[in-house]
């Protein structure tokens, strides 16, 4: 038996995208951000998108490109501070964002990839994030009721592949990569090293290929991957 | 940096005691670990995904794949960990941070905080604040006493929009330590130069103040 070949070009990978979509993003700043695959998609045209990404990088940078071209509706995320940008487009009424607190916008996206229907916390009751939430008690005690999330496409970034779809991260890249990676209809990855079946060892898999509908490998690394010079 | 700042950070660094699980928030809470001695037993937390934070490097020495929260380029120290968004927050909200130190709008005397949205000015998302503020174990604030026009920001009650209720135990300010008490805010400490007129001047709901003369910072 051998373990079906998911590799792909970019540009393949992204063309599955449609007018409409709901697209996941990983990445916590620079880290894990697919800026190869943001920028084939902007390249590509798809418009109407939600988008779902804990940050909006920083001008210029990351989803700023799909904000700028003005393909993205909605945004779902949980903090704009490095992005003037993403905060002046919400500002004026040109960008629909739902701000979810961080952890809890990690368990949605959990529970999604998960298959369940929403997690129960005490996060944020009493502020202006608990409104509109439905309410449970649970032992006595209120919870809100967060629904899961998932999306019709993810954008993942891993260090390391197989032709699989096994993934393997590197520092802080992780982030919601390996949750994004469980919670889209579509996943697709670009890496950094694409390598043979058992090359990556099985106890070094942190994305099950199982999730991965696409791999890509990197030809280069752009600029936007580098160390950002402040 | 104004050295009665810099003594504020260098006290807040001294809540800090050996074998804590710490988180410091985005900012003036960053700068306390330059303040910590060399090989003192602490693990630093940041939320995008590293618990045994190293020293800080320039540019030229970063690593580009390890940031924190508020982007600063870190390092690893022996025994870092590496882990995804999910397993950070379950950290957190389960209460394995011991301590964390958050920048703050607003502080009110039973302890409300607001300090992730100023309506019509400044509403950038609470990214990872409300669940810090909820479930860290202890929070302390480390804020300048007023604000920039001069006006307090330890009040009777909050009137910007909340990030958690009840939930700081003790702010540092650039002129003084203040615990939250079941009777309200109540002065411990002093800064250098200070008299205890000038900080119940600048503080906006009253200050309990002790019956001897408080240490200094």
């Amino acid at each position: 038996m051998k373990l079906p070949d998911k590799t792909t070009t970019i540009e393949a990978a992204i063309a599955r995208i449609k007018d409409g979509d709901s697209v996941m993003v990983g990445g916590f700043g620079v880290p894990g951000t697919p800026m190869t695959l943001i920028r084939a998609l902007v390249d590509h045209g798809a418009r109407d998108l939600t988008l779902i990404k804990n940050d909006a990088n920083e001008p210029d940078m990351g989803i700023d490109h799909l904000l700028q071209s003005g393909q993205v509706t909605r945004l779902i995320t949980t903090h704009l501070g490095l992005n003037a940008h993403a905060i002046a487009l919400m500002n004026a009424g040109k960008l629909d964002v739902e701000f979810n607190a961080q952890g809890i916008l990690a368990e949605r996206i959990r529970a999604g990839g998960a298959g369940l229907g929403a997690v129960l916390s005490d996060i944020g009751i009493g502020t202006e994030l608990a409104q509109g939430k439905q309410v449970v008690d649970l032992a006595g005690k209120p919870h809100l009721v967060e629904t899961a999330l998932r999306a019709d496409v993810a954008l993942i970034h891993a260090e390391r592949a197989d032709t699989f779809g096994n993934l393997a991260y590197t520092g802080t890249a992780q982030n919601f990569n390996p949750l994004m990676a469980m919670a889209a209809d579509c996943v697709i990855a670009e890496v950094e090293t694409l390598l043979p079946l058992g090359a990556l060892t099985a106890g070094e898999v942190q994305t099950v290929g199982v999730f991965v509908d696409h791999v890509a490998e990197l030809e280069t690394l752009s600029e936007e991957y580098a160390v950002v010079q402040r | 940096m104004s050295s009665a700042k810099d003594r504020m950070i260098a006290r807040a660094a001294r809540e800090i005691a050996p074998g804590m699980v710490v988180n410091l928030g985005i900012g003036l809470p960053t700068k306390v670990v330059d303040h910590l001695p060399a090989g003192f037993p602490v693990c630093l937390h940041t939320e995008n995904g590293l618990t045994g934070i190293g020293p800080t490097l320039p540019p030229e020495r970063a690593d580009r794949n390890l940031i924190d929260a508020g982007g600063a380029y870190v390092s690893t120290v022996p025994g870092s960990a590496f882990f995804d968004s999910a397993t950070s927050f379950a950290m957190v909200r389960s209460g394995r941070l011991d301590l964390t130190m958050l920048g703050a709008f607003e502080v009110a005397a039973n302890g409300d905080l607001a300090n992730w949205k100023i309506p019509g000015k400044f509403s950038p998302g609470v990214g990872g604040g409300i669940e810090l503020a909820q479930k860290a174990r202890r929070v302390v604030v480390l804020s300048t006493h007023t604000d920039r026009a001069g006006n307090p920001k330890l009040k009777a009650e909050c009137a910007l929009p909340l990030t958690a209720h009840r939930c700081v135990a003790r702010i540092f300010t650039d002129m003084a330590v203040i615990d939250i008490t079941p009777q309200g805010f109540a002065l411990r400490e002093i800064a250098q130069g200070r008299t205890l007129h000038e900080v119940a001047q600048a503080t906006g709901a009253p200050l309990i103040l002790p019956d001897a003369p408080p240490p200094t910072f």
